[in-house]
């Protein structure tokens, strides 16, 4: 069985987000893998060591994926491709979903996992827009993914904790909720030892042709209303915690 | 053929509270540019569910194979119908069975996607939508291109209540390899039933490590509440689902909600937002969740969920 694993990276939200005129400075910002794809990734590596089939990670070139990539590969993933085509960063999903169908297409991967979302999918999920593209079947919102020689088993979950059970024949597109467990962690010194002999093949894709979103602004929301902030000294804080306990009769007598 | 779809979704034989919103929304939209609305739902319930929708024509797909989600059935039966009646604007509530078919319809129909969507509204001659992103830290105002698929946060806006008598047709589930093996119903056994706790003591990922989780189960005996979290604490195996607060986890209405170490996610907020009381801790003073906190601190969790115990302890015993 081959699997590709879709990964980007996206802003560090740790970081002050600083808007300016309207939009992000994306090309000032510090990024980090996607964390859902990072789950995709770990779900696509547990199926390689019950299986032994063969994880591709594909990301889309827009500049630092390198790490991305490394990271991967010292974590177990057998190949990893970069599709370049002098993206920017402000790759909006729409296109970024014609890309990698447009590679998936070429390779024939049997299981395609991704994300079930990430922090910046204006324009929709990665998974939906690969599936569609690639008009195959595909459950996103899901983990538990089993992988039979014609099939995959997932779960599905819903509001409330309820869940499905689905069987999706092969290939199928899958968008990845959470893996069966944490991400895995490799040091940084191992990505470096594997930095000196994996490589990343570098594959060049053309531009897709859909029009984008027109954005007017992007902005901090004003929210509705703030919390009364109470500073950051521990005794102050737990008084003031206990004296609206007290108020709001809470207090166990 | 309508110009707006609203795609339903039904719950004990209802329409939800989420499509309701949907379907106001899509009334006042059509109702500002001469446009027409249609509600398309599925299953055996949809029938009774949408006949006083406030809706000019509703769609029912009634067939076993529609009675559960079904991703492929749903999807193959959308793109046939919306291809035959090429709406403007097909409107889904971010929900799983949103998330899960939003982009792939608009792939299908190669039409324009927005998601997160908190606001839809006309000014001028414009359609603008307001999107949640950065995990609600930022929002995007967009431009409604002339087609376009919108998946809507649920609780976006209030729902009108206005109902309608729109013409009822029925529409064929078409066929798909995928597969509901069993639906799996929520786990009630064992564990304590959040959602009936006065007190949560809420942890997010900020308790970093789950020896820390003694110092949140002290505080909650102290306070006497029940001990809840975020997803993260449940996907990193340290608490049991049941614990889960949130969009995939239990809504809960305590009378203090105290989130500890929660960024506020939309996902988390949707399930505690109406909470009585909250207070939240995080030493991030730009964490979402304060804007739904009533109180906050900066303090670090680690430091001030023993000093609190001590503090409470000190007054009880
Ligand atoms: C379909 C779907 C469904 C989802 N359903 C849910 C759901 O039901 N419930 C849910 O919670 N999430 C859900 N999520 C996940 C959600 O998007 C967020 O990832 C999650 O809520 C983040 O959890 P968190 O706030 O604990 O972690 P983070 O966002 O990582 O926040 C941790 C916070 O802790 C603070 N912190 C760290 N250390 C300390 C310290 N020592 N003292 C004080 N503060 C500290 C940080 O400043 C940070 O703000 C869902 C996601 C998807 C895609
Ligand atoms: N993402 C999109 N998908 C489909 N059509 C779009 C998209 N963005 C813009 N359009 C359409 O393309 C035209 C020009 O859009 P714009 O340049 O964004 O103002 C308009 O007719 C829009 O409706």
């Amino acid at each position: 069985m081959r699997i590709a694993v879709l990964m980007k990276d996206v802003p560090d939200l740790v970081e002050e987000l600083e808007v300016e005129d309207g939009a992000l400075p994306l090309d000032d910002m510090s990024f980090v893998p996607s964390e859902w794809d990072d789950q995709a990734l770990e779900e696509a590596l547990l199926i390689k060591e019950e299986t032994g089939a063969d994880v591709t990670v594909v990301a889309i070139d827009t500049g630092e994926v390198d790490g991305l990539m490394f990271t991967a590969l010292a974590k177990g993933a057998d190949r990893a491709v970069k599709l370049a085509g002098g993206f920017s960063r402000r790759l909006a999903n729409r296109q970024r979903g014609a890309v990698l169908a447009q590679y998936c297409q070429t390779q024939g991967f049997d299981l395609v996992m991704t994300g079930v979302q990430a922090i910046d999918d204006l324009d929709g999920q990665i998974a939906g827009w690969v599936a569609g593209n690639l008009e195959v079947g595909h459950a996103s919102v899901v983990r538990d993914v089993r992988a039979g020689a014609d099939t995959v088993k997932v779960v599905q979950e819903y509001s409330g904790g309820k869940m499905a059970e689905l069987e999706l024949p092969l290939p199928a597109v899958l968008g990845i909720q959470a893996a069966r467990k944490p991400p895995r962690y490799v040091t940084v010194a191992k990505v470096r030892q594997l930095q000196k002999t994996a490589s990343v093949e570098t594959v060049d894709v053309s531009e897709p042709t859909a029009p984008t979103l027109s954005v007017r602004k992007i902005y901090k929301p004003e929210a509705a209303g703030h919390a009364q902030m109470w500073g950051d000294d521990v005794d102050e804080v737990s008084e003031k915690i206990v004296n609206l306990l007290e108020d709001k009769k809470l207090l166990r007598s | 053929m309508a110009d707006i779809v609203v795609v339903g979704e039904i719950q004990n034989g209802v329409v939800t509270d989420a499509t309701q919103e949907l379907l106001t929304r899509a009334r006042d939209l059509a109702t500002a540019r001469s446009r027409s609305v249609a509600v398309l739902a599925f299953g055996k319930d949809a029938e009774a569910a949408v006949k006083t929708a406030d809706a000019d024509e509703a769609v029912v797909v009634v067939d076993q194979a529609v009675e559960e989600y079904n991703p492929g059935v749903y999807e193959a039966t959308l793109v046939t119908w919306l291809t035959e009646n090429p709406a403007l604007l097909i409107l889904l509530s971010n929900t799983t069975m949103g998330m899960d078919l939003g982009a792939a319809l608009a792939a299908r129909l190669q039409i324009a996607m927005i998601a997160y969507c908190t606001d839809l509204r006309i000014e001028g001659s414009s359609e603008l939508a307001t999107c949640q992103i950065y995990g609600g830290k930022l929002a995007a105002e967009v431009e409604l291109p002339d087609r376009a698929v919108v998946t809507v946060i649920p609780g976006s806006w209030a729902a009108s209540g206005r109902s309608g008598i729109p013409m009822v047709h029925r529409f064929n589930a078409q066929p798909s390899p995928i597969s509901v093996v069993k639906v799996i119903e929520p786990d009630a056994s064992g564990d304590v039933d959040i959602t009936r706790a006065d007190i949560l003591v809420s942890v997010g990922r900020g308790i970093q490590d789950p020896d820390n989780l003694e110092l949140a189960d002290e505080l909650a005996q102290a306070i006497g509440g029940v001990v809840s979290c975020s997803r993260p604490v449940v996907d990193a195996g340290w608490l049991p689902r049941s614990r889960q607060v949130g969009k995939s986890g239990q809504t809960v209405k305590p009378k203090l909600y105290l989130a500890l170490g929660i960024s506020g996610a939309p996902e988390h907020l949707q399930g505690m937002k109406d909470a009585e009381l909250i207070v939240a801790v995080n030493s991030d003073e730009n964490a979402p969740i304060f804007d739904v906190a009533h109180y906050g601190a900066t303090a670090d969790i680690l430091d001030l969920m023993p000093a609190l115990t001590e503090k409470l302890n000190g007054r009880n015993g």
